[in-house]
């Protein structure tokens, strides 16, 4: 009898990712901002009358602080398409982001520590 | 796409809003095949219902004539769940389940990349299936722990000899975990953070 054993994976450059789809909405230029699913986004200001609907419903959501991914759940909209508008709500300053913390090369104790602390109240 | 009138949005619960101190955010990604316990996971150990985030890809068609540009797409929608932990009033944890075959790589890209580590969940019945995602997980230089979700039909398989099937070296860890107990989840979560922990170097 043989039981099953994973092969080590050779590395293939051909094996690229597929292309992703990207929905650009409003005047953007297609740049974007750098957003992760856990960039934390607060609202710095109410909806105003001439912003579009998906962006004042980001507004009111994000009056406390709300993660992409969160908003992107909430909105019932692809990820591509909530950073879409996140970017046009941060170049007009209607918003302030939160870069997620990283892992870094060497990743940090403390913070390691830190989330060991979190869980352990759970 | 159709848009539903922002009255009709259902933000956060009044209890599950954030403190305006929430202002640093970590994730973790939870990856394995259908039906291994991803969701189950996610939702015994998140402090909100999980939520479900979608991700859109394209795929050129390949062969086919490039007159009709719309045509010579497909397009594919996938959805991803995901929980969150308030660790403190700063820091909050997030908790990404994500299919782990490889059709489903794509939506990898943005969601590795900062992620703390991975949790690989096995299911015994399907080993096969976490071959291919223990060596991308490899190759992207993510670290991770292997979680066996214990299924009452699940052969049971001998760490040592998971360890040799999986071909993993000593040091990652593999654990036995029952995805619908919180405590056990939670454990899961623990020994991924001191296998970090031990990669990391001291704060100099």
């Amino acid at each position: 009898m043989s039981a099953p054993r994973r092969e080590r994976r050779k590395a293939d450059p051909a094996l690229s990712d597929p292309e992703r789809l990207y929905v650009i909405t409003g005047d953007t230029d297609g740049e974007r901002a750098a957003l992760d699913l856990v960039t934390m986004v607060v609202a710095q200001a109410e909806p105003s009358p001439t912003v579009q609907p998906e962006q004042a419903a980001i507004l009111r959501l994000c009056r406390a602080p709300l993660s992409v991914a969160e908003i992107s759940a909430y909105l019932s909209l692809p990820f591509s398409v909530v950073t879409s508008l996140l970017t046009e709500l941060l170049a007009t300053e209607l918003i302030e982001s939160r870069a997620p913390i990283v892992r870094a090369a060497l990743p940090d104790r403390s913070l390691l520590e830190a989330v060991m602390h979190g869980l352990q109240k759970l | 796409m159709d848009f539903r009138s922002s009255d009709t949005i259902t933000g956060p619960r009044s209890e599950d809003v954030l403190p305006t101190t929430a202002t640093a955010a970590v994730k973790v990604v939870i990856v394995g095949g259908f039906g291994v316990g991803k969701t189950t996971m996610v939702g015994s150990v998140s402090e909100i219902r999980p939520l479900t985030t979608e991700e859109t890809m394209t795929q050129a068609g390949v062969g086919v004539d490039d007159n009709a540009g719309v045509e010579s797409k497909t397009s594919t929608t996938v959805a991803m769940d995901f929980g969150r932990i308030s660790l403190s009033e700063e820091l909050i944890l997030y908790l990404f389940g994500t299919p782990g075959q490889e059709r489903f790589w794509f939506l990898w890209n943005g969601l590795f990349e900062g992620a703390l580590g991975a949790v690989v969940l096995l299911d015994t019945r399907r080993l096969q299936v976490s071959f291919d995602v223990i060596g991308r997980l490899e190759e992207r230089g993510v670290p991770f722990v292997v979680a066996v979700n214990t299924f009452p039909d699940a052969p049971n398989h001998p760490v040592e000899a998971l360890r040799n099937a999986l071909d993993l070296p000593e040091e990652v860890p593999i654990i036995d975990c029952d995805a619908r107990l919180r405590t056990s989840s939670r454990d899961v979560l623990m020994t991924l953070m001191r296998y970090l922990h031990s990669l990391a170097v001291p704060f100099a």
